[in-house]
């Protein structure tokens, strides 16, 4: 029971502490997973083309538009680690 | 050691409402502090619910009879493999499991994202936490595992002879991981409401977790219907019984929600939707377990009435209002912009196969409930049986086998008709020839229905071959390597897809036994003396001699029979019945023994053609005389008197047999239900496989790379 109790005041009685946990780098992270599912999904509509489920003009339409969001992200991920520490 | 697990589940519950409150206070302030706590709290809850689940499971080994529970389901005989499995065969432990497995979901969930979705985990841990604080109530104030017993018994009444099965050590803990499953992409979805940030991001949280969850209670239904099919001694797999039918529902709207999720994802569409199935697929989680435990419904499976129905009645009506309450003052924010671009596009099957789930879980739903419907508008309460759910089912059955194997042809956004000709070419014509040959050459005609599901099934086994061949060739044409290798490399760089499309393969084998075995079925009932004969089937089966056998544990009259098909043997079958000594005085030393449960051992030659199944009910009445002078004339002398008794009787019974009742079947393709399930686990598993995390980053650089290129080129 104080184990138990210990355990969840202490973030309490350094809250300062907590509040450097580096929201600048879940907010990386998070991007990142983005970034991957982004790549997939052009991984994806590539290997839909040359399966033939896609025509070409799809095909060039939707890799675009991937890669524009990709970009986006990509360039999300700059600015978030170029950004100084959390406040 | 009763107080001590007692305390422990006081100490859950107060965590359980410190993770909730510190949550809430977290996310409502936005005190980092607060939700790091909570965090914590939840991880600590997992730790001391895993204590208490530790102190029952060792009190079930060590036989501790002062344990209220140990004494009502355990015995000293009672087998070890059976005495872990004992803590779920109760209503107190099942919901210590299902608590327990929640703290621990919820746990791994927490940590998964200890680093993601700042906004949404708050309100996410707040649910989790509020849910554990219902269960750990339920346990400390209603039903606690924890009773001690006043007068410390030397034996235990032992564990339901129905439950002594080895699928029934699995079966609950995976349909509870299941339901519970389910409890974390729906905290999400409630965070993601509360926090207002409603794109994918929680679903890509949770989806692992969601697959883990329809995995679970996959394998779990899988479980019982083989369960069903070996122990309860009536000869089918699935009776549509309302506790059967409790854990379908879940699964059918979970499925409908790991389809519509993808579409979420890849179109950013669907969002409503994604929320209430999985809200929807939450809710029939816990009315499953309202079922199992209310006793509202009559159900082989049901804890009988008990005092927490109502309880679960009122945390349903919770999740359904206060959910639909946080949707629609979101609705704004969940609104689309984006729309289905064309029918002939895998989002618009996606959606038609999602509506084709709900439409059987509500058929489902409405025969499961019936009784309760009819009994509230007419006062009688009628049942409907499974006649009833066939008529409706199957042609919906029908449809889903059928998009399984459109789904994986169509690309995203947009397929041309000149397009779907050639995609659907092979797996047409390999349909239409199955339906031909099975047309001609046997005797499916019989049986439209079955012929149609043969037709479709080959449609998508095709279908899915076919997706797997263009991903080898194309990989083959880039990247010049052997079949072998090109597999191995399209499997790992999407494992998702390819996972699901074993899934589907799965399922398809499944269905395929089981309209094959519903269909051409053989059944006959038949009272044989030893030495005579029954056909079943092309089977003729030989009631060879009467066996009797006596343990400390049960005794077990049973049969030899000789299977033969044109003369020759097939199988040697031994179908038996047990009977489970009672503990009730009032039935005699020797009569307590026939008095207890008495379970059906199948006698079974399972076979990926069909399967060659016997049940028996042997004809005691001839013992009765021997069992009253039992009782008179060995009341006084020991166990080991009483067991020379016993043994007496089993001799006289193999010495004079009388005629037994028997049960045969013929059922065709059973086998392929258990491997098409085995498939799909595997499927399921490939999916869920995490990708080497190098490799990603190797992927991830060159694809970084090219993208780079093509925008300095821009």
């Amino acid at each position: 029971m104080i184990a138990v109790g210990i355990a969840l005041l202490a973030p309490l009685r350094d809250p300062e502490g907590v509040r450097d946990s580096d929201a600048r780098a879940d907010r990386l992270a998070e991007l990142e997973l983005r970034k991957e599912t982004k790549y997939g999904e052009i991984r994806d509509a590539e290997a839909d083309f040359h399966a033939g489920k896609l025509s070409r003009e799809d095909y060039r339409a939707l890799d675009r538009t991937l890669r524009r969001e990709a970009v986006a992200i990509l360039a999300e991920i700059d600015h978030a680690g170029q950004q100084g520490p959390p406040v | 050691m009763t107080t001590f697990g007692r305390a422990l589940l006081i100490i859950a519950l107060l965590t359980a409402v410190w993770a909730a409150v510190s949550a809430l206070r977290g996310a409502r302030l936005n005190q980092r502090e607060w939700v790091v706590s909570s965090r914590r709290a939840i991880y600590a809850l997992a730790a001391v619910l895993t204590g208490a689940a530790i102190v029952l499971e060792s009190a079930f080994l060590r036989s501790d009879f002062s344990f209220g529970l140990v004494v009502d389901n355990s015995s000293t005989t009672t087998p070890t493999f059976y005495k872990l499995t004992a803590m779920w065969s109760s209503q107190g432990g099942s919901l210590l499991l299902w608590v327990w497995v929640l703290s621990l979901f919820s746990a791994a969930v927490l940590f998964a994202t200890r680093h993601a979705l700042r906004e949404i985990v708050p309100w996410a841990t707040a649910v989790l936490g509020g849910l554990a604080t219902f269960f750990c109530a339920l346990l400390v104030f209603k039903v606690s595992p924890f009773t001690s017993v006043a007068n410390v018994p030397a034996e235990g009444a032992g564990l339901n002879p129905l439950l002594r099965h080895p699928s029934m050590m699995f079966h609950p803990p995976l349909l509870y991981s299941g339901y519970v499953g389910f409890a974390i992409p729906f905290a999400f979805a409630i965070g993601a409401l509360a926090s207002r940030r409603v794109d994918a991001e929680w679903i890509r949280a949770t989806r692992r977790f969601s697959l883990i969850a329809w995995t679970f209670l996959s394998v779990g239904i899988l479980l019982g219907a083989r369960w069903s099919y070996s122990e309860l001694g009536w000869g089918g797999y699935w009776g549509w019984d309302p506790v059967e039918n409790a854990s379908l529902m879940p699964w059918l709207v979970g499925t409908a929600f790991l389809h519509s999720m993808i579409v979420q994802e890849k179109r950013d569409m669907l969002k409503v939707w994604n929320i209430t199935l999985i809200v929807g697929a939450f809710t029939l989680a816990l009315l499953g377990t309202f079922l199992v435990r209310s006793g509202i419904l009559d159900s082989i499976h049901a804890f009988g009435a008990s005092t927490v129905g109502g309880w679960f009645l009122g945390l349903i009506a919770v999740v359904v209002v206060g959910s639909a309450a946080l949707v629609v003052s979101r609705l704004d924010d969940l609104r689309s912009e984006r729309k289905i671009d064309s029918l002939l596009s895998r989002e618009s099957f996606f959606l038609l196969n999602n509506l084709v789930l709900v439409g059987l879980c509500f058929v489902v739903f409405w025969g499961t409930f019936f009784p309760l419907i009819s009994e509230a508008v007419t006062g009688n309460k009628a049942s409907v049986g499974p006649p009833w759910f066939d008529r409706y089912t199957v042609p919906l059955a029908l449809v889903l086998v059928l998009l399984s194997g459109v789904g994986p042809l169509l690309a995203w956004r947009r397929v041309t008709l000149a397009q779907v000709r050639r995609l659907f070419a092979v797996p047409a014509a390999v349909a239409l020839a199955t339906l031909i040959a099975l047309a001609l050459f046997t005797g499916a005609t019989g049986s439209p229905a079955s012929l149609v599901l043969f037709t479709f099934a080959a449609f998508t086994i095709t279908s899915v071959g076919s997706e797997f061949w263009r991903g080898i060739r194309t990989r083959r044409l880039v990247n010049d390597e052997h079949t072998g290798a090109a597999l191995a490399s399209i499997v790992r760089r999407n494992r998702r897809r390819y996972g699901g499309y074993v899934v589907h393969l799965g399922v398809a084998v499944v269905l395929l036994g089981v309209a094959a075995s519903s269909a051409f079925t053989h059944q006959v009932d038949v009272r044989l003396k030893p030495g005579e004969t029954a056909r079943v089937g092309d089977y003729l089966v030989r009631y060879v001699r009467p066996t009797a056998d006596v343990s400390s544990e049960k005794l077990n009259f049973g049969a030899v029979l000789d299977v033969r098909k044109d003369g020759k043997r097939a199988a040697l079958l031994r179908p038996s019945r047990s009977y489970f000594p009672s503990l009730d005085p009032a039935m005699g030393p020797i009569g307590r023994f026939f008095g207890g449960e008495s379970t059906s051992e199948v006698g079974l030659r399972a076979g990926l053609k069909e399967d060659v199944w016997s049940a028996m009910q042997p004809d005691l009445r001839s013992l009765k005389p021997g069992i009253r002078a039992g009782n008179r004339q060995l009341a006084s002398v020991g166990p080991r008197g009483q067991a020379i008794g016993i043994v007496a009787l089993a001799q006289s019974y193999t010495g004079n047999a009388p005629a037994a009742t028997f049960r045969l079947i013929v059922d065709p393709m059973v086998t392929w239900i258990w491997l098409g399930g085995v498939i799909s686990l595997g499927g399921a598993l490939l999916a869920l496989w995490p990708s080497a995390l190098a490799s990603r980053r190797r992927i991830s650089s060159l694809y970084a790379a090219r993208l780079g290129r093509e925008l300095s080129r821009a």
